[in-house]
């Protein structure tokens, strides 16, 4: 025992300073990262934002700096609250809140207290900073808008939010991202990389100099410039148009599927979230729920398309082989069934053919079409999915996979929906049944560009590119390869040109031979479709959308379009006049039919908007 | 033996871990003591500049040693004994006072630290005391004599103040036990500290509470056995007495500076953050090491100076750091391979003076390396004691070495006599 008391303490004390070690040095690794070390302070240098131009090279947005008022929260010392919070204009209370969020974050990582100063602000507050330790004036570049149009496409940055910084550990808090539109979608090609410094620290909290001598630390990259295919003009153009209107605007080239111009009305000037009222504005745009400057019409609105769906109807049906390009089917002024009237056609066209039918947007012809398309068919199951597999190769009925981050589906009902929808097999259904399909009521949606894209289509004869509104990004100088994919109908080429002869004749004779532009063979289709809203739980009708789709010229179409205006009654009422006047801008760049751009310009749907909101019964369609 | 009568054998384990030790020391200083203004390795204005000094003047102190006959440190053990309590002595005449404690003397560009000797020569002392034929470490009589031998270098040490080096006397209850004193006083002297180190740290109302609660629970767990209640009353009371006083004597007696000095010691007054700052730091540098640690110079709690102290009583934080878990475990290692074949070569010794002298060693260094390390690691509250070989200090170094190299030529005349 004498002998050995020593010696046992002496490996005790051995084996104790061995698990110790193990303990702190292997098993609990919490404090690996550099970001977990105390020693290291971690500096961000934040690039400049990658531009936006137009396909004419002409300036979107640039960059302005901004100058945010960080927190370190470990690092704060005592300070005189009062004085402080009198600088940063700001309630001790707000302050205080301000503070504790931060240090609920992270006490080590940088938190924002004050975000975007203007110039003067930064320069009265930046002479005082050194006397607050832990706080400290951050640089950073925020959007310059050369523009007052296009917030839909360009879309905004906007301040990281939490869930984003658990699953992207780039961002810290307080950082910027794209959160809508281009810059949301291109967020990676146009933010560039942060440069990080790794300063390493004294234990007073003092820079003794770069970490490992910098060789961890890295340059911001800036980021790259993009060239948007919209026509910076044209869009303007359309925005003039659509004022005190509510709907979309979208212009393809269809032989390269760039998107011309994508309006959505009512918008908004993209320049008022920037700055400090950024907040105030986004909050009166996020909760104007009425005209919902925020939603873009042209992605996102669901419109049941109207009559230029006839032109599909009467595509399908000379693929399918259900009727000749010359064979003529009378209208009476309706489509019989077993004597009973299916459809009211507006007019009675007499024996009707292709060219004819749709110049005149008949009814009657196109409910014939769809119901041999459909009933070639041994069932109307079968039939049904058919007619829907040849709207899907148009890139109908989900979404088209353009570059952009909104957007809807749209809606063609197949076989199943309507089982569904009739209770089969317990009650059948036929063709008569679905019959409003034909000239795109019923059950059918589709939002503005899926309408362009098809028109395009058409344009093409029977192909297209995925719209999209990339045109180059500076630097990889590519776009991506989905945009690069000819997409073919399922109509061979041969059988557009009977369409796109009616499309002609909507023209020259048919329902928008008053609004020809001279000097160009625009092919278009009018729609005017009825819709309902609900008041009180009551379906009311309202007055009819406004619908025209066009491309131009005839041969070798350098713009397709699709106009959308709500609540505007007949289609070349509004929407034909704006798609002639679009097409016109941006062919000629000038303007002849002044006296329908007159009619466009001092018109507005703001009475027809305020209806429903009246509490009074309101005539429609006048 | 074989070999000439002149012969004498080295233990070159020993010597070959001493050597081990002090440059991976020095290797360790210079990590934690560079700063923008060296110039080179022996930039001898820098710490591990003048610490490589004092490593070039202990291998002329090892000659020395080493060279000296060996009978004379049993002959001499008295004279040095008393040589050693007049330096302490001297120090309240000539010696310089450095953040509270009058323990060194000046000479002009450095400064020696007689406690750092007093070790080597009161274990000599002890050596000689006990080995005596008239001795016997179970009579009481012995006991007190042995006692006095330890009681007066802590005195002045205490005096000082420097509680620290005091702590380190306790080692010289293992040789003593090893020479047949009563196990109580083993239990006795850890109590002490234990009392002692806890006053000082938590106050005497709490360690009053705790001796009450300890010995009302003992006594509850054996009241089977019809304890003598009077024995725990009495134990209890004296041990309330001891915090009591300790705390009355530091509160009244002590001065500031005396006092300032126990609070440094005891972590209390670097403790710049609130309680555990030192620690807490050296902790976060020793896990930053993982298994292989941040590489020499890489620490980057060690560059940004985090862990006070660093290259004296906090060195081994620096090892964590930048040598990881392997590094820190050959340190470990080593001393307890060193410590370890102190007392297996003690064992061997045929004199009783070596064998107490070379428990005593075994001792001293495994106090300071049991404190030291269990104070950088955590494991242990702060009392500030370098470890051996390696923190920084030329006293220390050479007390060290002094004390390691006669028990080195001691063993290896060892052999002489057989």
């Amino acid at each position: 025992m004498r002998k050995i008391i020593l010696i046992a303490l002496v490996l005790f004390s051995g084996l104790l300073f061995s698990a110790r070690l193990f303990y702190l040095q292997v098993y609990d690794s919490t404090s690996d990262s550099l970001y977990q070390n105390s020693a290291i302070k971690i500096m961000y240098d934040f690039p400049q934002r990658g531009y936006m131009f137009d396909r004419n090279g002409e300036l979107l947005v640039s960059n302005q700096p901004s100058y945010d008022v960080m927190v370190i929260p470990r690092d704060v010392k005592e300070l005189d609250t009062l004085e402080f919070c009198g600088l940063l204009k700001i309630t001790k209370e707000d302050f205080k809140e301000i503070l504790h969020k931060a240090n609920v974050y992270s006490p080590r990582l940088p938190s924002v207290v004050l975000p975007q100063l203007n110039k003067a602000d930064y320069a009265s507050l930046s002479e005082k900073m050194y006397k607050y330790e832990g706080f400290y004036i951050q640089r950073r570049s925020l959007r310059e808008y050369q523009v007052n149009h296009s917030a839909n496409v360009m879309g905004y940055i906007a301040e990281v939010n939490n869930a984003t910084i658990e699953k992207e550990p780039y961002y810290q808090m307080g950082e910027l991202i794209g959160t809508a539109g281009v810059e949301k979608e291109y967020e990676n090609v146009l933010r560039g990389r942060k440069g990080v410094k790794y300063i390493q620290k004294d234990r007073f909290n003092r820079d003794i100099g770069p970490y490992k001598d910098g060789v961890f630390d890295t340059l911001p990259v800036r980021g790259n410039d993009i060239q948007l295919t919209i026509d910076a003009a044209l869009q303007k153009y359309g925005t003039d148009l659509m004022i005190h209107k509510r709907g979309g605007i979208v212009a393809i080239e269809p032989s390269t599927g760039e998107i011309l111009a994508l309006v959505s009305a009512p918008n908004y000037d993209p320049g008022l979230l920037v700055g400090r009222d950024r907040s105030k504005n986004f909050t009166k745009l996020w909760y104007d729920t009425i005209s919902k400057p925020l939603y873009d019409r042209g992605l996102m609105g669901e419109y049941p398309p109207g009559s230029p769906f006839k032109t599909l109807t009467g595509l399908i049906a000379l693929q399918d082989q259900v009727v000749g390009v010359d064979e003529t089917i009378n209208c009476p002024g309706g489509y019989y069934y077993n004597g009973r009237r299916l459809m009211k056609c507006h007019g009675a066209h007499g024996p009707t053919a292709m060219v004819h039918g749709i110049a005149q947007s008949c009814n009657t012809y196109f409910a014939a079409l769809y119901r041999r398309s459909i009933d070639k068919y041994p069932t109307v199951q079968e039939g049904t999915d058919h007619w829907k597999a040849h709207l899907a190769s148009f890139g109908l009925g989900d979404f088209l996979g353009y570059d952009l981050p909104s957007g809807k589906r749209g809606f063609i009902p197949d076989s199943k929906f309507y089982n569904k929808f009739y209770n089969y097999p317990k009650y059948k259904w036929f063709s008569t049944a679905t019959i409003s399909n034909s000239i795109g009521q019923g059950e059918i949606s589709l939002t503005p560009i899926q309408m362009a894209n098809f028109t395009a289509t058409i344009a093409n004869r029977g192909w297209y590119y995925t719209p999209h509104i990339i045109k180059n990004i500076k630097g990889p100088d590519t776009i991506p390869e989905p945009f690069k994919v000819k997409h073919h109908t399922t109509v061979e080429p041969k059988y557009f040109d009977p369409v796109v002869e009616g499309m002609a004749a909507v023209y020259k004779e048919g329902t928008a031979s008053y609004i020809r532009i001279p000097g160009i063979e625009i092919c278009g289709k009018t729609g005017t479709a009825e819709n309902f809203t609900r008041i009180d739980g009551k379906r009311v009708q309202l007055t009819d959308h406004s619908i025209f789709v066009a491309f131009a010229p005839k041969d070798n179409p350098k713009i397709a379009i699709a106009v959308f205006v709500e609540n505007g009654y007949w289609g070349s009422r509004w929407a034909g006049r704006i798609a002639g006047l679009m097409i016109e801008k941006y062919l000629k760049g000038e303007i002849t039919r002044t006296d329908m751009e007159k009619y466009v310009l001092d018109g507005s749907l703001e009475d027809e908007y305020a209806k429903p909101y009246s509490g009074q019964p309101f005539p429609i369609n006048r | 033996m074989t070999g000439s009568k002149n012969h004498v054998r080295f233990d070159w384990l020993i010597i070959f871990i001493y050597m081990a030790l002090v440059s991976m020391g020095w290797v360790n200083i210079y990590s934690a003591s560079l700063s923008d203004a060296a110039k080179g390795f022996f930039d001898f204005s820098q710490i591990y500049g003048k610490q490589m000094i004092w490593i070039g003047l202990s291998l002329i102190l090892i000659i020395f040693v080493l060279a000296i006959e060996s009978k004379f440190y049993e002959r001499f053990a008295s004279v040095i004994y008393i040589a050693s309590l007049v330096s302490l002595l001297g120090l309240f005449v000539f010696g310089r006072t450095i953040a509270g404690t009058t323990a060194w003397y000046d000479f002009g560009g450095f400064s020696i630290q007689p406690s750092e000797f007093a070790k080597a020569a009161t274990a000599l002392a002890l050596g000689k005391y006990v080995s005596d034929i008239q001795t016997d470490m179970k009579d009481l009589k012995n006991q007190v004599g042995a006692f006095i031998i330890l009681a007066l270098p802590v005195l002045l040490i205490i005096m000082q103040p420097d509680p620290g080096s005091v702590l380190v006397y306790a080692a010289f209850v293992f040789p003593l036990y090893r020479e047949g004193l009563h196990g109580v006083y083993l239990l006795l002297g850890l109590f002490t500290i234990v009392i002692f180190v806890s006053t000082l740290a938590f106050g005497s109302i709490w360690v009053a509470l705790g001796v009450l609660l300890i010995a009302g629970f003992i006594f509850f767990r054996r009241r089977k056995k019809r304890p003598n209640i009077i024995k725990y009353v009495l134990i209890a009371a004296s041990c309330i007495a001891l915090t009591f006083s300790v705390s009355y004597i530091f509160n009244n007696v002590f001065k500031q500076h005396h006092r300032d000095r126990f609070n440094i010691v005891l972590g209390k007054e670097v403790d710049s953050r609130g309680i555990g700052y030192n620690t807490h730091q050296s902790e976060i540098a020793i896990s930053n090491g993982g298994w292989l640690g941040k590489g020499w110079t890489e620490g980057t709690q060690t560059k940004g100076n985090f862990v006070p102290e660093q290259h004296t009583d906090y060195i081994f934080s620096t090892v964590g750091e930048e040598w990881g878990f392997l590094g820190s475990m050959l340190v470990v290692l080593l001393f307890v391979g060193l410590i370890i074949r102190i007392i297996f070569k003690a064992e061997k010794q045929k004199t009783q003076f070596g064998r107490v002298y070379g428990y005593s060693v075994a001792a001293i260094i495994f106090i300071h390396f049991f404190v030291n390390i269990g104070m950088v690691t955590g494991v242990f509250p702060t009392v500030g004691i370098p470890l051996p070989f390696f923190s920084y200090g030329g006293s220390a170094l050479w007390g060290f070495t002094i004390l390691l190299f006669i028990f080195v030529k001691l063993d290896g005349a060892n052999y002489h006599y057989t």
